[in-house]
């Protein structure tokens, strides 16, 4: 048993303590918007937010999330008021496929919330999620325009 | 709100559609007293036809035959609908109606096949066709209603005006009458110089649910009493599944049934992935790996090496005598060059969803080929097609890989062994990178010859390696020879060679080993355009002169070619210098319909770290549908096509493929993306593609520019194996 904090909700999971946070999240909390690209923390597609850091969930067990504050892709917009992320992601046409597109504005928010005008080194930095779309460009365009807003 | 639906995917949707015997899942017939037959939507609104389904509200619902991967075809498809319905773009909405309902009505909705860059220039024509058809039996329809000839009425916006009176009404409000006519024989498409929606770069119909996790792709599939299955696949192709201990994990937590899927697969079924390959990963196996397990890269290359030199090889483009004139040459230039393996690493791993029941099977997945999983389906289940069907789910991630339904076939016998509960395969990202169906290795050797004036004489191009056809589609090839191999090197098609020479021979030595190839985006474009692009700079070079003024010289006969390599050179400012410690190559290259190029800007350290600065990019598809669209696959293909070059390399020993997840097979990251500059110039009068063209030409614009910088010429991919990174 586990008692994760998402999105304001509390779950209790039945999972053993050392499932990996994403699995909890995808199979037993039913959420399905973080997505598993690797199990290995190494494309960021399962990012999440700990206690407001970006976090790859596939990473680090359940027993470890317990007590924090989760945030997932469906837990981002405030009610019906998108994100100013996911309103710069529409505006800006910037998802191809989209599979990797939770992890990549979950990581861009934390991202915003941390340095509000990012350079280009802060982004290259912060961001080292992978998209096999190579949506790049626009995920740089896009993260400029919101900081420059 | 543009929206895309995706197929209902609760019991409900399910028993609904067995109720509707032979009509497919979604789609009901009714009688209509003294009319036709209209055909209905899931929720009850009338086919106008097959493409155009128009609701009471005039939301128009448009067929989408083709897969959406990414790469954009989905809005573009309905911008070719939109535009000859002359419909409220902001109400229009997209499906996928399912393969066994286009087998029931006759493949109605065509190919649903999405590769080869061909989603929209193998169909523009007649999903045009469709659009406009509805169009008229709309006005007609209204006309009908008014009583006044159809010629006094325009429709746009999805307003019908009855010019000499003033009178309007609503698509939605004569949609039902519409559904009941005939359809016109005599369909005239619009001029392309008319056209308002197509060429525009309107927004993708698919983002919003993009953008809040609300996408359902084939992974999040859910259905009640639904299991979860992990599965290893025999790590040598060609070797079987000998044994399994299944004592040993039949008590780990919620684990329901270990099944052996085909003669070389075993998989778990259990409450939850996780449990499921928990327990799979715990489950002792025992391979029977067979022959190939002696096989290694090293082995390969050099199987493959000794078909540079001499044996039987397939003759792709000739002219002249290219080896008479290499005897005869002043000057003589050889380079042999090599292209690894590759696989296509989609983010979001094979998976299906299967639910077999003793008179139904029924698939749910992301697929870029319909009609293929469902021909899977039909086999692996073995029922009659009018009992199976397949739900087309957004795929995270296509690049070819998902063309083949060897994923949909495990799901189906994995299904087969548990009637009556859905089974959700998903494969691990180590099984995705160990079992794909891999970019075919080739080495090439080129061979030129110059005259005493510096004059190319005679080019001898010898590619040894694997055929993808020989492989998934033997009946394709031609005389036994893989026409596919010479992509970008023919004398004409829609992949024609864009130099024109005295003496020229192109051949291919085939050399199949055992790892199953496949379709990787721009397929054998990626390692041609980099054997043809380097070595014209190398020769370039070796006659002293600049690379584009060598070029110009040898592609009078080529002006399609010509224009995107001008376009690009102007655009980087070639022929002026560059800023101090940037350096930059050129290469061009012509598929799928297309003439692209490109330009590069580097940098480089210590004559190991490369930082791509800018690339200057060119297309000619001839339409543009979507330019918008259009640019985002240009940089996307250039991020897909350098992760190859840099990172990538699939090798293999002991018969299996070495690399296991993102730490041994790595992608590009946005700190090494480079600024694309796209110059989308469609030429008209032809149709090309998008999706796959421009990954070859990044590649040798930036080894060209590598060699500018260091004097260093690269030609072996991937570069990690020599030392070189991104900056």
């Amino acid at each position: 048993m586990a008692n994760l904090t998402i999105n304001g909700k509390n779950f209790t999971l039945d999972v053993e303590p050392d499932t990996p946070l994403l699995w909890a999240i995808r199979e037993n909390a039913g959420l399905t918007g973080t997505k598993y690209g690797c199990g290995i923390a190494q494309c960021g597609a399962c990012t999440v937010h700990m206690d407001g850091v970006a976090t790859r969930s596939c990473g680090i067990s359940v027993a470890e999330a317990e007590g924090k504050k989760i945030t997932t892709i469906e837990g981002l917009a405030s009610g019906a008021t998108l994100h100013k992320v996911q309103e710069a992601w529409i505006a800006q046409d910037v998802p191809q496929c989209g599979y990797c597109q939770s992890g990549m504005i979950m990581a861009v928010a934390a991202l915003l919330s941390e340095k509000p005008k990012p350079t280009d080194a802060d982004i290259d930095e912060a961001i080292t999620n992978i998209c096999r779309c190579g949506t790049f460009q626009q995920v740089r365009e896009a993260i400029h325009t919101i900081a420059s807003a | 709100m543009n929206k895309h639906v995706a197929p209902k995917m609760n019991r409900r949707a399910f028993v609904i559609g067995t109720a509707a015997v032979g009509t497919g899942l979604a789609i009901g017939f009714d009688l209509p007293f003294g009319g036709p037959t209209v055909v209905r939507a899931a929720d009850g609104s009338p086919e106008v036809n097959a493409w155009v389904v128009i609701r009471p509200d005039d939301t128009v619902v448009i067929r989408i035959a083709r897969s959406e991967m990414g790469q954009g075809s989905l809005t573009g498809l309905a911008q070719l609908v939109a535009e000859e319905l002359e419909c409220d773009w902001t109400k229009v909405a997209t499906e996928f109606p399912s393969p066994g309902q286009n087998v029931t009505r006759k493949r109605v909705w065509g190919d649903y096949s999405t590769g080869g860059s061909r989603g929209i220039r193998a169909s523009h024509d007649y999903v045009r066709k469709g659009g406009a058809t509805a169009r008229m039996m709309l006005i007609q329809a209204a006309a009908n209603e008014w009583k006044v000839p159809a010629a006094e009425c325009t429709a746009a916006n999805s307003i019908i005006t009855h010019t000499p009176s003033g009178k309007t009404t609503t698509y939605g409000k004569v949609a039902e009458a519409a559904a009941r006519l005939t359809p016109p024989a005599d369909v005239k498409l619009k001029d392309p110089r008319d056209w308002r929606l197509v060429g525009k770069g309107v927004k993708r119909l698919d983002t919003p649910d993009k953008v809040t996790g609300t996408t359902v792709y084939g992974i999040d599939v859910k259905l009640p009493g639904m299991l979860n299955a992990a599965i290893k696949d025999c790590p040598v192709t060609g070797g079987k599944l000998k044994s399994y201990d299944e004592a040993k994990i039949a008590d780990m937590k919620g684990v329901k049934k270990v099944v052996k899927v085909g003669d070389t697969a075993v998989a778990v079924v259990a409450d939850t992935f996780w449990h499921a390959k928990t327990a799979l990963d715990a489950l002792p196996i025992a391979w029977d790996e067979g022959e190939n397990a002696k096989v290694s890269s090293a082995s390969i290359a050099k199987w493959l090496a000794e078909g540079l030199d001499g044996g039987p090889a397939y003759v792709g483009n000739s002219n002249g005598d290219a080896k008479a004139a290499l005897a005869g040459a002043a000057k003589t230039v050889e380079a042999v060059y090599n292209y690894p393996y590759q696989n296509h690493a989609t983010m979001e791993p094979m998976n299906a969803t299967a639910l077999y029941t003793a008179d139904k099977c029924e698939v749910w997945c992301g697929t870029q080929n319909g009609e293929a999983a469902f021909a899977a389906v039909l086999e692996a289940s073995e029922l009659p097609a009018e009992r199976c069907d397949v739900n087309k789910l957004l795929l995270g991630g296509g690049f070819g890989r998902r063309g083949q339904t060897d994923y949909v076939r495990q799901a189906v016998l994995i299904a087969k062994q548990m009637p009556g509960t859905p089974i959700k395969l998903l494969w691990t990202r180590e099984e995705d990178m160990t079992h794909g169906r891999y970019h075919p290795v080739t080495q090439c050797k080129l061979t030129a010859g110059f005259d005493a004036d510096n004059n190319l004489t005679a080019l001898h191009m010898r590619i040894s390696g694997q055929s993808i056809l020989a492989s998934l589609r033997p009946e394709a090839l031609v005389n036994g020879m893989d026409p596919a191999t010479f992509a970008g090197l023919n004398a004409k098609g829609d992949a024609p060679f864009g130099y024109s020479l005295p003496n020229l021979l192109i051949e291919h030595s085939m050399r199949n080993p055992h790892i199953i190839p496949g379709f990787w985006r721009g397929v054998n474009v990626n390692q041609n355009a980099i054997y043809v692009e380097c070595f014209m700079d190398e020769l370039a070079h070796a006659a002293g002169q600049d690379p584009l003024e060598f070029r110009r010289k040898l592609m009078k006969d080529h002006p399609k070619h010509l224009a995107v390599l001008e376009a690009v050179a102007e655009k980087i400012g070639w022929g002026n210098a560059p800023p101090q410690g940037i350096y930059r190559g050129l290469a061009h290259f012509a598929s799928y319909g297309s003439y692209v190029a490109a330009a590069a800007e580097i940098s480089v350290t210590d004559g190991t770290k490369i930082k791509v600065h800018r690339i200057v990019a060119a297309t000619d598809p001839g339409y543009a549908v979507n330019p918008a669209q259009i640019e985002r696959q240009i940089a996307g293909s250039f991020v897909y096509g350098l992760s190859g070059l840099f990172y990538g390399g699939i090798t293999v020993k002991d018969g299996a493929v070495e690399q296991t997840n993102f730490d041994t097979y790595d992608s590009m990251r946005i700190a090494a993306m480079p600024q694309v500059e796209s110059i989308v110039m469609p030429s008209g009068g032809f149709w090309g593609g998008v999706g796959e063209p421009t990954i070859g030409v990044a590649g040798p614009a930036v080894l060209n520019a590598y060699f500018a910088a260091t004097g260093k010429r690269i030609r072996s991919v991937p570069l990690r194996d020599q030392n070189i990174t991104f900056a």
